[in-house]
């Protein structure tokens, strides 16, 4: 077997328990294997497939914690104590609200087409699964290590937006069509600063395959591309659709959106996949800036893994439970007015940086971070500067809005006893 | 778009982060092992030795502890407390329900039933499923016969079960809610916690003194 | 290039997670922009003032509680002070007091829902509505101590009020008053200086002053355009004419000037109810039964009182002709009024503005529809 294969120590260790092929895994010393000789296409069969089983399983599995974890946190940051009525802590609500899910009746609205009404959930929860494909969770525990991963990441996650107007469309609703297409515009707009921030941790890497991203983080690349990070985390949050850029499902003002008229399981599936993206989001953010796997030697990468996922989750739920949603021309005009700029800058900077030091050591990473930081501090506030001067910020011209003294000749005089008391005006020019 | 004012944000939401949860958990509330031991009566340490199932369970997370809501004593709440000793049939109450829900049907004791003679109460019913305790009928009682109740668990699954009539009213436990009783309130008596037996503990909101039952009585005769 | 485009016309409501009730709109977009808005209402009617002819002034205590049901009280105290005026009834001085405070810890609980559901539609998925629902929750306990309910009070009657406070009252009051500061001064830290906040909401749905009196639209959204209209203090009732609070007037009249009045209302509210509690006197709740009774038999002829309600002005007219129940009774409904300018709000903005704006304008179906 190739080279490629052995370094997938996931799939080395399932393989050679199986085959015990002598060539491939002579260093480790599994002979004899489980098959016979021979039988290596087997093994390798077997090994690919439990390898998609151990990904598919533990991914729905992380799904079931988020979305307990989720509504607990949201709890807590609402001082309740949210759900904790099944099983221990309430870790068995997802469950319950899964078989609920399941046992609902199917609706298919009369108007739909039924085609591609069904093939919507697929198309998007399969996306959201393929991603975790590239992504390193560990020392050698990958499922495929992409000389593209990027790119590839970039061009799955948008296949989302495909499933999300498939789904609108079919169901033959306006509310959901005006979802489909604010999350086009949603995936136009935010997929360019989102591709440009990545091209910083591009360059400084040299590689577009993850595994090689996290080896080159000498510092987690959040020191050295703040800008980067920043541009990239609130297009990540655009492209999941989260809040404050939660336009598609817009709860407050749409119902649902595009998922309107989907009942039981094909809803649960878009549910999965939107807390699946929950998830990859992290999980691609620790992978190119929080280092990855990286940590110190006695615990595991895996569980660095892990806890840094958890981390950015927490950030994720603290900003969707703070912040109020944005309109839409808001949102397009911060990804096109302000990230777009930003990634720009950071992208010349780090090019500059490159060209000054091609081949960054951990002391000239710490250098580029000490330039950065300033740079991005500078530039955000510039940027909003320029971004922060919408029509409230002018004051309220005195002669249209006027205070109304209202003559109080109407009212018996004897009954405004209290006039002595001068109201309070606030004029609409504040802060 | 980006200033100061959202960092803010961000703090008070971590602040209420920390907060302790204000969620009234009913019926049971989920304890951990010190919440266990202490409606066990122990300290946390002597639970873990005395009863080691039960302390796992509590580690675990399964552990519950029954809980009452938090009440004022004038909840107006169902089961009506009713002293059919003091009930003289005057349908004061089926008069001033609002909906006309309260059904009373009364024969006299006797042919000729003289003043300060009791009238028998045949019917009383209370048909819960339409009342909406406002508590006017409590209000309107002349001799504290009939006391808001202070139970609000009473769902059924029959509209018909929602009627209730004046046996189970007498069989009910009597936790009459202060509602329009000051003198529960005066005595410090606590519904949720004791219940009042015999009419004659249950005393009069506005008694009648002796001058004006003689004002009442003689004078205006 | 021109693109061309066609409006698009979508039905929202009547069931709809942000419209406060049963209220459904039929709106034309074109695109995001909003060209054409049809309210339509009318799903929570239950004939209130119709069933008020077949009740005595009494029962119809509580057929107000259910009309604005998240401010009762406010209702109460505006019907009982048209069946006083019309029956010639002198209130009893506690009673007043208390009605005052009781009147006023709902304006704080209707301000504290209706600013937590116009962020709510802001979209921040429900933080800043629990904040303000906790408090809430303090006064409708206090409600529960009061008089045995926490929503549908039917705390009042003619002449004051049934029952006097509970000892444990007056404590939880002075508490709840300091949390219900406390929780305006977070709120205010969260949201006031908020940029997204401001964003979405300053210089949306701007409305002039002139066509909120032609409406004779009134109440905090009048008040947001700078006209200096209350009733507590144009026409003082009960005895608000002792009390000293300041009017807050925002100039801008857009979504953050309304929602910036109501928050400093509640301030106002509570330094209100400050000054009923330390001028508070003991004495009877109610006059006696001999000054009183159950049963009032108002002489003919017809009132109407208007008090300042959560919303606007709240007006019973009552007409009677001598009988035990009134002839006829009517409401003048704040939010029902309030309502009629939506559209005018509405058209040329964005459809992400339509329910802040809804939300910001305050309605209750329950008072509309009645």
């Amino acid at each position: 077997m190739g080279q490629a294969f052995l370094d997938n120590s996931l799939w080395r260790n399932i393989y050679c328990v199986l085959a015990g092929d002598s060539t491939s895994c002579a260093a480790r010393d599994y002979s004899p294997g489980l098959l016979p000789a021979g039988m290596e296409w087997l093994a390798f069969t077997l090994a690919a497939v439990a390898i998609i089983a151990l990904f598919v399983n533990g991914i729905l599995g992380g799904v079931i914690l988020l979305i307990w974890g989720e509504r607990r946190l949201f709890g807590r940051f609402q001082s309740r104590t949210g759900p904790n009525r099944w099983g221990p802590f309430g870790l068995l609500t997802s469950v319950a609200d899964a078989v609920k899910t399941m046992y609902k009746e199917d609706l298919v609205p009369a108007e739909a087409d039924r085609i591609l009404f069904n093939l919507a959930p697929i198309l998007i929860s399969v996306p959201a699964l393929l991603v975790f494909s590239v992504i390193p969770i560990g020392a050698g525990t990958y499922v495929a290590d992409l000389n593209v991963g990027v790119l590839f990441i970039m061009a799955i996650t948008s296949l989302t937006t495909l499933a999300v107007l498939t789904a609108a469309w079919s169901s033959a609703n306006r509310i959901a069509i005006l979802s489909a297409l604010r999350s086009v515009a949603l995936l136009i707009s935010y997929e360019i600063p989102m591709a440009l921030a990545l091209v910083g941790v591009i360059m400084l890497a040299g590689s577009m395959s993850l595994g090689d991203i996290v080896q080159a983080q000498g510092i987690p690349f959040i020191l050295v591309q703040p800008l980067g990070f920043f541009v990239f985390f609130l297009a990540a949050m655009a492209e999941m659709a989260r809040a404050p850029f939660d336009l598609t499902e817009a709860e407050s003002e749409l119902a649902a959106g595009y998922l309107n008229d989907y009942a039981s399981m094909k809803f649960g599936l878009f549910f999965l996949a939107e807390f699946m993206a929950e998830i990859s989001t992290a999980a691609i953010v620790t992978t190119l800036f929080l280092s990855g796997w990286k940590g110190f030697e006695p615990i595991p990468s895996q569980f660095w893994f892990a806890a840094k996922v958890i981390a950015v989750l927490f950030v994720i739920i603290w900003f969707r439970m703070t912040l109020p949603r944005l309109r839409v021309d808001q949102v397009l005009k911060f990804a096109w007015k302000g990230l777009f700029e930003l990634t720009l800058i950071n992208i010349v900077v780090t090019a500059i940086l490159i060209a000054i030091w091609p081949q960054p050591t951990t002391a000239e990473l710490w250098a580029m971070a000490a330039i950065n930081w300033p740079v991005a501090i500078i530039s955000i506030w510039g940027v909003s500067k320029l971004l922060g001067t919408p029509d409230y910020e002018k004051p309220f011209p005195e002669s249209t809005n006027p205070v109304y003294p209202v003559d109080s000749g109407s009212i018996p005089a004897s009954s405004v006893l209290n006039a002595d008391s001068s109201a309070v005006v606030e004029s609409g020019g504040d802060q | 778009m980006i200033g100061l004012g959202l960092p803010r944000g961000f703090l008070v939401t971590l602040k209420n982060f920390m907060r302790p949860a204000v969620t009234e958990q009913y019926p049971d509330r989920h304890v951990g092992l010190i919440g266990a031991a202490r409606d066990a009566g122990m300290n946390p340490f002597q639970f873990l030795v005395k009863k080691p199932g039960d302390s796992l369970k509590a580690i675990a997370g399964l552990a519950t502890v029954p809980v009452a809501v938090k009440q004022s004593s004038r909840f107006r709440g169902n089961e009506f407390t009713f002293f059919e000793d003091r009930c003289t049939a005057c349908a004061s109450c089926a008069k001033y329900c609002p909906l006309g829900i309260i059904e009373i049907v009364s024969i006299p004791g006797k042919i000729d039933a003289q003043e300060g003679e009791s009238y028998k109460l045949e019917v009383f019913d209370i048909d819960i499923g339409r009342c909406m305790f406002c508590g006017l009928c409590v209000e309107a009682c002349p001799y504290d016969a009939l006391h808001m109740g202070t139970s609000f668990e009473r769902s059924k699954y029959v509209r018909d079960e929602l009627i209730i009539t004046k046996e189970e009213l007498n069989a009910a436990p009597k936790r009459p809610s202060s509602f329009y009783r000051p003198q529960f309130e005066e005595n410090a008596f606590d519904p949720f916690k004791e219940t009042i037996d015999d009419y004659h503990d249950a005393g009069r909101h506005e008694r009648p003194s002796d001058e004006d039952l003689k004002k009442k009585w003689v004078d205006e005769r | 290039m021109a693109i061309r485009t066609q409006p698009v016309t979508v039905n929202l409501g009547p069931q709809h997670p942000s419209t406060h009730g049963v209220f459904r709109m039929r709106v034309m977009f074109d695109g995001e922009e909003i060209v054409d808005v049809e309210p339509i209402f009318g799903y929570l009617h239950r004939g209130s003032e119709k069933l008020a002819e077949e009740r005595t002034y009494t029962q119809i205590v509580t057929l107000t509680d259910r009309m604005d049901y998240v401010s009762s009280m406010l209702n109460n105290q505006a019907y009982i002070l048209a069946v006083e005026k019309l029956a010639g009834i002198e209130p009893v001085p506690r009673g007043v007091w208390l009605r005052m405070i009781a009147s006023e810890l709902q304006r704080v609980a209707s301000h504290l829902v209706a600013t937590g559901f116009l962020l709510q539609d802001l979209g921040a998925l429900g933080t800043p509505l629990i904040y303000a629902m906790r408090e809430r929750e303090n006064i409708l306990d206090m409600f529960e101590m009061l008089c045995g309910a926490r929503i549908t009070n039917s705390y009042l009657r003619p002449g004051g009020v049934f029952m006097d406070a509970p000892d444990e009252f007056w404590p939880a009051l002075d508490r709840g008053l300091d949390d219900i500061i406390q929780t305006i001064d977070e709120l205010e830290e969260y949201l006031s200086g908020n940029e997204l906040v401001f964003s979405r909401t300053k210089g949306t749905a701007v409305i002039t002053p002139e066509q909120l009196i032609n409406a004779s639209i009134t109440g905090p959204m009048l008040r947001a355009s700078g006209v200096d209209w209350d009733l507590r203090h144009r026409a003082p009732y009960d005895y608000y004419d002792r009390i000293t609070f300041e009017r807050k007037l925002h100039t801008a009249s857009d979504n953050y000037a309304r929602y910036w009045v109501r928050v400093q209302e509640v301030r106002e509210s509570v330094k209100i109810i400050r000054q009923c509690v330390e001028q508070i006197e003991p004495g009877p709740v109610r006059p006696s039964f001999d000054d009183v009774p159950r049963l009032i038999r108002p002489p003919a002829g017809d009132a109407y009182v208007a008090i300042e309600g959560s919303k606007g002005e709240l007006g019973f007219y009552l007409v009677s002709d001598g009988g035990i129940a009134p002839y006829r009774m009517h409401v003048r409904a704040s939010s029902l009024i309030n309502l009629t300018l939506l559209r005018d709000m509405l058209i040329g903005g964005q459809f992400g503005d339509l329910f802040v704006t809804f939300g910001s304008v305050d309605l209750n179906m329950g008072e509309v529809d009645r």
